[in-house]
């Protein structure tokens, strides 16, 4: 199924009697079980005000599209969405819906927000083929309940977005990294948490193999300022990466570049900076090999090992975050388990919006 | 404003149920003396009141959850309160509800500035958040104008915002996570201090809930370093045209002010007269304020300035010291109050494209014109929330009807170019009725849907968000 309207997507959502699998452009989505309903056809930029810094585009819109319309007006989109094609394997074009859907979110979410945050508005078609539409295009709205952080990230369990609305960002005028070599993973997670608990306005504070990244971003003035400063308050052995080489460093953050092609199952974990380090010594200690990358100043940990780890992942990790299955160990749930509380919402909802259970069932775990 | 019937059978059972409720609250938690629930009759948006059935005043999750428990059981309705601040009327009883304050509920449970976050009681003020913290450093974000008494449970409640969230978001950007009371007494903890959740966003359907789908008694917010510094640049225009095609310029440039007030004619007089903030005499006023260090102040407001002299400014003013900068800031701080003192008034709360200011201003006074009624205009230009303030006589037979009717025709002028009824204050009880203005039926369904799965027999805050008509059913059920 590949609709090019919303009253075609509605119409055939209303004729499905058996599972869809909702796919943007495939690029970072779990697979599910069932027909495949392609979100393509629902594509264009159907408004940009760059001085509003608004736009609006079906959810089919390539996000590559989207990012040139915004570039043109040097303006971006300030989470960063992720491109994990060469991570997951994965061909395709990723799709705006897709981001949505997914809440991906890369390094600048620790500054400017997820792509949640920067979400406006948008309108879905649910699981018994009503359209609905939540939110609008301007910066602040609390008229009615906030559907759009509900759908946002929902992996299509509650409805097919046929449109999305994005606050955007301009693109400063200058960016700098402090690059710093030769640090434990506590000392550099320490160096994360202290720039970030710095007023120099961190825009990106990451580690891994000894090496720390912090971005600052701004007017050009400014940011030399920050980055000494930011330099003054942190020991170390520092160089700075400017401009593009400044990019293409957190390009590689952002997209987990790292770990593209290594064998084994990869985890993505969420959880308290402090305890970033709570699930690698867990892994040492069972003498598990494995390599950890840490983002959003240790509240991001990118986590490579072998297969069959994912039990002891979670129990190390406990209530001090959260981890889910990007690739590999099949055997494993994608998601964590939740509370018995939050569990019994989530079906709620899922019974509400998609009666027959027929939207990328066993997407939500 | 049309209030549901009281529910008479609720009324003539009033001492069981008081009874049940002191059984699990300790004595001085639960009001039902009438002398003292008037104080509880009415929020801040104090033209519509009504004496709740009762008043309950817990210290505690497991209270909240008694309490709640209680009133399910019951059938009884409950309106949660924060501080009463809600413009909105969002905590306005019913005579059949029990109200629950969270106001004792006060204390600080968690600071951590490592992981960078705070965690307390929904019923802590919002200003004394940022004063928990502020010694190390920090403070927290959104700042409504109520900053000094609203509640934190109320703030996100109503996904509150502020002169500040240009830059740093509104309650639902800076919130990692609640404990939720649910109105069957069931406590769930959403989020936690990290920062994206597993599944569902449901924290992020939580906040703006405007207490309908459960009461929040915790909540986990994050906490920013204070910038360096921050000043402020006042700018005068000839026209509001003229002054919003500044606004845009600002930001299309890139130029990430914290703040970008408007303020118009009526509202610079009226401010001018009350606080003498020195303000220019001119059409339209802009307040910009950036942060960081002086010399990063210097190097934005060099950028800033350079475009506001592109449109001819009548007056440029920098902040050149604290006392200046405060100066800068008194006429908007003490708009409303300036406000007050002249008029009786109705503050309005709508968003529009930012790109529509200078069409929807001028729209706003031909229809003042037409209903006879002056509005003066005070928002946060930069990103399009306006505050038009309707003034009229409140003793006078018919002028408040004929405010609302006015309100409501500059609320739909919102929404048909483009914005939202409500930016920042809630729907509550007095937006209620024009929701079908922005949302067609299937929209509206769709969010009394999440309120069937939180909340299904409506006991919370039943009356409020929805046009009575559309959630009539649900809420007889």
């Amino acid at each position: 199924m590949r609709p090019c309207t919303e009253a075609e997507l509605a119409e055939a959502i209303r004729a499905a009697t058996a599972p869809v699998a909702v796919r943007g452009g495939g690029t970072r989505g779990q697979a599910v079980a069932g027909a495949v309903l392609e979100t393509g056809g629902l594509s264009g930029v159907r408004l940009y005000e760059p001085g509003a810094l608004t736009l609006v585009a079906g959810a089919g819109t390539p996000l590559a599209e989207v990012q040139a319309v915004l570039a043109a007006e040097r303006q971006r989109l300030a989470f960063e969405p992720p491109d994990l094609r060469a991570l997951l394997g994965r061909t395709g074009v990723s799709t705006l819906g897709g981001v949505a859907a997914e809440n991906a979110s890369g390094p600048r979410r620790v500054q400017a927000g997820a792509a949640r945050d920067a979400m406006l508005g948008l309108r879905c078609v649910d699981g018994t083929g009503a359209v609905i539409a939540n939110g609008g295009r301007v910066m602040k709205n609390v008229t009615g309940y906030d559907l759009v952080k509900l759908l946002a990230g929902s992996r299509g369990s509650l409805g097919v977005l046929t449109e999305v609305a994005f606050k955007v960002q301009a693109v400063p005028e200058a960016e700098t990294t402090l690059v710093g070599e030769g640090f434990s993973p506590e000392a550099g997670l320490a160096a994360l948490r202290s720039a970030l608990g710095s007023p120099f306005d961190v825009s990106g504070a990451a580690y891994a193999g000894g090496q720390v990244l912090i971005r600052v971003e701004g007017m050009a003035g400014s940011v030399a300022y920050r980055a000494g400063q930011v330099r003054a308050r942190i020991a170390g052995d520092w160089r700075l990466a400017e401009a593009a080489e400044s990019a293409a460093i957190w390009q590689g953050v952002r997209d987990v570049a790292a770990f593209a092609g290594k064998p084994g199952a990869l985890w993505r974990i969420s959880c308290v900076p402090g305890e970033a380090l709570a699930v690698p010594q867990a892994l040492a200690a069972a003498r598990v090999p494995h390599e950890a990358l840490w983002d959003w100043g240790g509240g991001l940990l990118w986590l490579a090992c072998p297969e069959g780890q994912g039990a002891l992942i979670r129990s190390a990790l406990g209530a001090r975050g959260h981890a889910t299955r990007l690739r590999g160990e099949e055997s494993s749930p994608v998601l964590p388990p939740v509370s018995p509380e939050v569990a019994a919402l989530q079906a709620g909802l899922k019974a509400q919006f998609d009666p027959r259970g027929i939207l990328n069932p066993g997407s939500l775990g | 404003m049309d209030v549901p019937v009281p529910d008479a059978a609720i009324l003539s059972r009033k001492p069981a149920i008081v009874a049940r409720l002191r059984a699990v609250l300790p004595r001085d938690a639960v009001i039902d003396d009438p002398a003292e629930t008037r104080a509880y009759e009415c929020d801040a948006l104090s033209a519509y009141r009504m004496q709740p059935l009762a008043v309950v005043l817990p210290r505690t999750t497991a209270e909240v959850a008694a309490a709640l428990r209680v009133c399910w059981e019951e059938g009884v309705p409950v309106v949660p309160r924060g501080a009463g601040t809600s413009l909105a009327g969002g905590s306005m009883p019913t005579a059949d509800a029990v109200v629950l304050g969270i106001a004792r509920m006060n204390g600080v449970l968690e600071t951590d500035y490592d992981n960078r976050f705070i965690r307390v009681q929904a019923g802590r003020t919002n200003l004394s958040v940022t004063g928990a913290v502020e010694a190390e450093g920090f403070f927290y974000a959104p700042d409504p104008s109520s900053q000094l008494a609203c509640a934190i449970g109320g703030n996100i409640a109503m996904n509150s915002g502020g002169a500040h969230c240009l830059k740093y978001g509104v309650t639902t950007n800076n919130l990692l996570g609640v404990t939720l009371v649910k109105m069957d007494g069931t406590v769930v903890e959403i989020g936690g201090p990290w920062m994206d959740a597993p599944g569902l966003d449901l924290l992020g359907v939580v906040c703006g809930s405007e207490g309908q789908l459960g009461v929040v008694t915790e909540a986990t917010l994050r906490i920013l370093p204070k910038p360096e510094g921050a000043r402020p640049v006042l700018m005068g225009f000839s026209s509001n045209e003229v002054a919003g095609a500044c606004v845009a310029d600002i930001i299309k440039a890139g130029l990430l002010p914290v703040a970008i007030e408007f303020m118009d004619r009526p509202c610079i007089r009226a401010c001018e007269a009350f606080a003498k903030a020195g303000y220019p005499d001119c059409e339209a006023l802009l307040i910009v304020e950036v942060e960081g260090s002086p010399a990063e102040i210097d190097e934005q407001l060099a950028a800033i300035t350079a475009i506001a002299r592109r449109h001819d400014p009548v007056a440029l003013e920098q902040a050149t010291d604290e006392a200046h900068a405060k100066r800068i800031w008194l006429g908007r701080k003490s708009a409303f109050g300036a406000m007050g003192q002249i008029n009786d008034y109705m503050c309005l709360d709508g968003t529009i494209p930012v790109s529509t200011l200078p069409q929807v201003l001028r729209r706003i006074g031909e229809l003042a014109a037409d209903f006879g009624l002056e509005v003066a205009n005070v928002f946060h230009a930069g990103d399009g929330n306006m505050h038009p303030l309707i003034l009229y006589n409140a003793n006078k037979p018919g002028d408040q009807e004929r405010c609302e009717a006015l309100g409501a025709e500059i609320l739909k002028l919102c929404v048909e170019v483009g914005g939202c009824l409500t930016g920042e204050h809630g729907v509550g009880i007095e937006k209620r009725d024009l929701m079908g203005v922005q949302y067609r039926p299937a929209d509206l369904e769709a969010q009394m849907r999440v309120k069937d799965v939180f909340d299904p027999k409506w006991l919370l805050n039943p009356a409020k968000v929805f046009p009575l008509a559309v959630s009539a059913g649900r809420r007889a059920g």
